[in-house]
Parts: C-alpha cells; sequence; structure tokens
C-alpha cells in the first residue's frame, strides 16, 4: 500500500485497502473557520428544526477554528459572523478557536502547520478545499462541504472512497529562482484543472527531499486547484524538526510500502524548470513568465496560504531589498506569527522601505472580498492560487499567478518578469 | 429533504467547461448564514447587469427555462471553492439535477446532502442532450435519462440512491441510530480498552 491507503486502512481499521473502497474512517483533527463554520451552524439550526437534539460534539479538543477570510471584520455581517462564531465555541467547548486580535491567528491552512495542529498519519478534514496543504506534513488531509463536516463533528467518521494515487518524482534540487509554485503550476498545466479528481497527488523524489517544508506545502496546496482529493508528501527528517520546533513529537508516522502502487507517475527534472506564470482565467493556462514580459500590471499581491508563509516573504525581500515597488504591492504574511518572525529578520523593513504596503493575515483579498479587491479593468501578479474570473476583486479584473520571485520582480518593474532578469 | 422519485422538465444549456464556484455563487454572498435564498444570486455576475437587471444574453434569464429543474453543465463543473453555498443556490433556483462529463469532488458530494442529483454522464450523450429542445425525464429509481424516446441509463451509488429516493438527510440518517450510539458510547467508557 502506499502512504495514503495506510493511513486510511490505520483509519478505518483494515489490514489493506485498495483504491475505490469505500471505507469509514475514523477522523483526528476537523478544521472550520468563519465561512463554514457559520455554514454548519446553518446546518445545525436546521436539524434542530426538525427536533434533533445537538448537545455535544464528539470531541471538541480535536476541532479548531480559525478566522480568516472576513477578518479583519470587512463589514456588518461578517463582524456579526465572527460573533457567531465565538458563540459557538463557547457552547460546545472548543477550546482552539484562534481569533485575530488576540495573539496568534492567520489563515487556516497556514495555522494547520505553523501550530503543529495536525500531525503525520493522521486523517484530517476542514471545511475549506484547501485542506490539502497540510497533506505535506504526511497526513491524510481533505476538504468536505458544510454538511459533511457538521456530520462529523457529531460522529468523528466519515466515509472515503480510496482515492487513485498519481506520484509526482521531482529529480534533483529546483535551480535559483525556481521555487515550488512553478513546479505546481507546470503540473497543474500538464495535468489540467481535473487532472487530480479524485485521486491523491503525492510528491517525492530527491528534489522533494531538498525542498523545504514551507516549499513543500504550497505543492499540496494547489493540488486542489487540479481538483485532486488530497496532496501528501511522505515525512521525513525535516519534517521531525519542523514539527519538533512547535512542540509536537508524539505521533505515529505512516510510510508507503516498498512496493507501493500507483495509478501513475510522472517524472520532472528540475534543472528543466523556468519561473511560470499561470495566465486568466485558469491555473492551468500556464506559460513561462519570460513570455509574458509585455504585460502590464496595476497590482503586485504576496499573500494567501499560498504564497505567503516565511519563506515567500523572504523571496520576496530578496528581490526587493534596496529597490522601489512601480506598481501597487501589498505584503500581507499568512499568519501573525510568520508577520512577527518577518519583523525579526528585517523583512518588513525591507517591504516597507521598498513602498510596498504590509498588512495583516487575511484571505480578503485572494477571494476578491475585502482588503484589497481589484478594480475593473485592473491587473494583477499574485502569489495567491486561483485566477478565476472575479475571483480577486471585478468580474472584468485580470489575476496572473506566480511564485513570490516573480511577482516581486514584477513588483520592480511594472510588468511581469522573471526574477533572473532583475539586474 | 424532498425526495427525487422523477422528475420531467426542460433542461438549461450553460455551455462553459470548468465552471467554478466562485461563478456559482460569489463571494459577497458567502456571509449569510442560513441556508436558503441564495437562488437570486446563483451565477449572479452572469445573470445581471451592473444596475440589477437581467442579462438578456445568459442563458438563465431565457424565459422558456424559468422553471427548469435541470441544468446541462460541461466537464469539471463546481471546481473550486468548497462552499456549500454552490450547492443550495442551484436549489433554492429549482434546480434538482446537473449533468455533466464531470464534476468537482467536493461539489459532487455536496449535491447529494442537499438533494440534488449530480449524474456523469458520456461526451455524445451530453452532447446530444445539448442538442435536443425537448424535455429530459430523469427516473431514479430506473436509472433513466429519457430524452426523444430515447432512453440512457446512468449510474449512481446506492446510498447516495436511497439518501435521494428517500429524501433523507445525511445525519439524521445516522442520528436514527443514537441509542446504539449512546449504549456504544457508555460501553467504551466502562471498558478498560477506552481511549478517552
Amino acid at each position: 500500500m502506499n502512504i495514503t491507503e495506510k493511513i486510511l486502512a490505520r483509519a478505518s481499521g483494515k489490514t489493506k485497502v485498495s483504491p475505490d473502497d469505500v471505507i469509514f474512517a475514523n477522523v483526528d483533527k476537523v478544521m472550520v473557520h468563519d465561512v463554514s463554520g457559520p455554514g454548519v451552524i446553518a446546518v445545525f439550526e436546521k436539524l434542530k428544526k426538525t427536533g434533533m437534539k445537538i448537545e455535544k460534539l464528539w470531541a471538541p479538543e480535536k476541532v479548531w477554528v480559525a478566522e480568516d477570510h472576513f477578518v479583519p471584520a470587512a463589514d456588518k455581517i461578517s463582524a456579526q459572523n465572527v460573533v457567531l462564531l465565538t458563540q459557538f465555541t463557547k457552547e460546545y467547548g472548543i477550546e482552539k478557536h484562534f481569533k485575530y486580535g488576540m495573539g496568534q491567528y492567520g489563515i487556516c491552512h497556514t495555522l494547520s502547520h505553523e501550530e503543529a495542529m495536525v500531525l503525520p498519519g493522521e486523517v484530517y478534514v476542514g471545511g475549506d478545499s484547501h485542506t490539502n496543504t497540510t497533506g505535506a506534513l504526511g497526513a491524510f488531509a481533505a476538504g468536505l462541504g458544510h454538511t459533511d463536516v457538521a456530520y462529523v463533528l457529531l460522529n468523528g467518521k466519515i466515509w472515503f472512497k480510496v482515492p487513485e494515487t498519481i506520484y509526482f518524482k521531482l529529480n534533483g534540487k529546483l535551480p535559483d529562482y525556481v521555487m515550488a509554485k512553478d513546479l505546481i503550476l507546470k503540473i497543474i498545466g500538464d495535468i489540467g484543472t481535473d487532472g487530480g479528481a479524485y485521486k491523491t497527488m503525492q510528491f517525492g523524489g530527491s528534489g522533494i527531499s531538498e525542498m523545504s517544508v514551507e516549499e513543500r506545502l504550497t505543492l499540496t496546496n494547489m493540488t486542489t486547484e487540479a481538483g485532486a482529493k488530497s496532496g501528501i508528501i511522505e515525512p521525513d527528517q525535516k519534517i521531525r524538526d519542523y514539527l519538533a520546533q512547535r512542540g509536537a513529537t508524539n505521533y505515529s508516522e505512516v510510510h508507503g510500502d516498498p512496493d507501493a502502487q500507483y495509478e501513475k507517475t510522472y517524472e520532472y527534472e528540475a534543472s528543466e524548470l523556468d519561473p511560470i506564470v499561470a495566465k486568466p482565467f485558469s491555473p492551468e493556462n500556464i506559460t513561462v513568465a519570460r513570455e509574458l514580459s509585455s504585460v502590464s500590471l496595476d497590482k503586485a499581491y504576496i499573500g494567501s496560504c499560498t504564497g505567503a508563509k516565511l519563506e515567500d516573504l523572504r523571496a520576496a525581500a530578496k528581490i526587493l531589498k534596496g529597490r522601489k515597488v512601480k506598481i501597487r504591492t501589498e505584503v500581507l504574511p499568512a499568519a501573525i506569527s510568520i508577520f512577527r518572525k518577518a519583523m525579526d529578520e528585517g523583512l518588513v523593513k525591507i517591504f516597507m522601505d521598498a513602498g510596498a504596503m504590509v498588512g495583516p493575515p487575511t484571505c480578503g483579498a485572494c477571494c476578491g472580498a475585502h482588503m484589497g479587491v481589484l478594480a475593473k479593468d485592473e491587473v494583477c501578479i499574485s502569489t495567491t492560487n486561483r485566477n478565476f474570473p472575479g475571483r480577486m476583486g471585478h468580474v472584468e479584473s485580470k489575476t496572473y499567478l506566480a511564485s513570490p520571485l516573480v511577482a516581486a520582480a514584477s513588483a520592480i518593474t511594472g510588468k511581469i518578469t522573471d526574477p533572473r532578469d532583475i539586474k | 429533504m424532498e425526495p427525487f422519485i422523477t422528475i420531467k422538465s426542460i433542461a438549461t444549456p450553460l455551455d462553459k467547461v470548468n465552471v467554478d464556484t466562485d461563478q456559482i455563487i460569489p463571494k459577497q454572498f458567502l456571509k449569510l448564514v442560513q441556508k436558503t435564498g441564495f437562488g437570486q444570486y446563483l451565477f449572479y455576475d452572469w445573470r445581471y447587469e451592473k444596475d440589477g437587471t437581467e442579462k438578456k444574453d445568459f442563458v438563465l434569464n431565457e424565459p422558456k427555462y424559468k422553471n427548469s429543474k435541470i441544468l446541462l453543465a460541461r466537464n469539471n463543473f463546481g471546481c473550486g471553492s468548497s462552499r456549500e453555498h454552490a450547492a443550495w443556490a442551484l436549489l433554492d433556483f429549482g434546480f434538482r439535477a446537473v449533468l455533466s462529463t464531470s464534476f468537482a469532488d467536493i461539489f459532487y458530494n455536496n449535491c447529494f446532502k442537499n438533494g440534488i442529483l449530480p449524474i456523469k454522464v458520456n461526451e455524445q450523450v451530453l452532447q446530444k442532450l445539448f442538442e435536443s429542445r425537448s424535455e429530459i425525464e430523469i427516473d431514479l429509481q430506473k436509472q433513466t435519462i429519457i430524452n426523444d424516446d430515447t432512453s440512457i441509463s446512468f449510474d449512481i451509488e446506492p446510498h447516495w440512491k436511497k439518501i435521494l429516493l428517500e429524501g433523507l438527510d445525511d445525519i439524521a440518517v445516522t442520528l436514527q441510530h443514537n441509542d446504539e450510539i449512546s449504549k456504544y458510547e457508555a460501553a467504551q467508557r466502562n471498558s478498560s480498552l477506552g481511549v478517552s
């Protein structure tokens, strides 16, 4: 069995599972945020109207809550939803509620690793499609709809059809100026936005071993854009060290067997990869950054669970140091802990000296909700994960997806720029 | 939920691939905390002009589709965000079935949770339905799609079929076993093997 099959077998009390088996898995962790939380509450309310009593959750200590999409509260309704979420966590005794303005908070997927909320070998589900992100720690991580999350909150179990796994092997270390974002965009371009539909996308090979934990998280994060059920990477010493730094040492890792089966294997030579950009209006619509050097921009956005981890900020700062931005540039670290580290390392000063705006963690602009949305006809280069019509603001705005290096280089020139061309 | 037995209706042809849930229900409507009333916002940016009037060239606004219960969609329908509001909006608008060559996974499951039947058909069948002008009848018990005197069968997991035919709710199904669950939990607490 491969790692995904072994995790799902263990979670369902079976010795062996195979792709397409339907299993009933015990869930280890569940996450809701300020969109899926109120959605779950709506499901609970509807159930209560049918006469059902909902007095307790299956295991409040395994549930955690993030405020990220519409915070800092974008308007009155968003503010009310945060109140609703707070009442919910109080009523059901959920202690791990990361509230904005009270110490650590941030984008749910970022907290999942920054706070070691999820551990290797676990089954983790969340009310958000990018829940896949956390699979980089060696967990089975998948997004669910609100009804499914409500179900897990009450029962602690959920059924899965064991997915086939597609294996992506990266040979060699990524060259300078090429990041995990470039690799995952290349992969999505190759297999399409439904190329991973109901499958697990697993990453491995010497290039992944060389890759830092945060970079690996960029890969699994965007498996969602290929339609994947989950993304996963086998845990190694880097993962153990990363989690140990966050106080987590007690878990039971799962690794694939030597004869693990994969539906298909794709191989990539790291040395052959270039900085990649996905053009509007699909993440699969890729080309090399250099081909787009005539595209004029209005804004560069360095934010989100995909592209505002500490290393993403370091990459952007490497380019922005001692230079000035030519277009509106917004940097929003993905969690308060990352914001603080960026300050301590002097990255925030570099951004501000360059003229960029630095803001609090939020999903706001990434999903076009608030805190920096795009106007009609505006063009943005962004370290985020989606570029559907209207995704980051007006339905006639345009978003190009790229790595933090490409976004920062483009911020300096005002046009889409390969970071290797910055003199 | 309202059981799904058979439906017969003209089908609304939405001729676009990779329709994501941002298009089905834009982000500004995610803040609402009830499950109903989302139909008016379905495909909002495609459906309305800036002043709120209906766009004449969008298929949902054509009078003949006003009471349509079936949506014909192209490949990878429902991709992107996991927002269940997408299923809520389709249902609230009046759609009970969506036919496509493929669906995004989370959206596909969300449909069943809300009494919508998503049916996967092959490219040829879908194309024929897109070109048809006549009503389509879907019989869930028999697992057939009938159009222009042709009957096409479709697959569905037995569990989902039961849920839809009986109008059941996934949580309600489990909580029918509440007594057994409570007894089991009590036994576990008293057992030395209990892990909690």
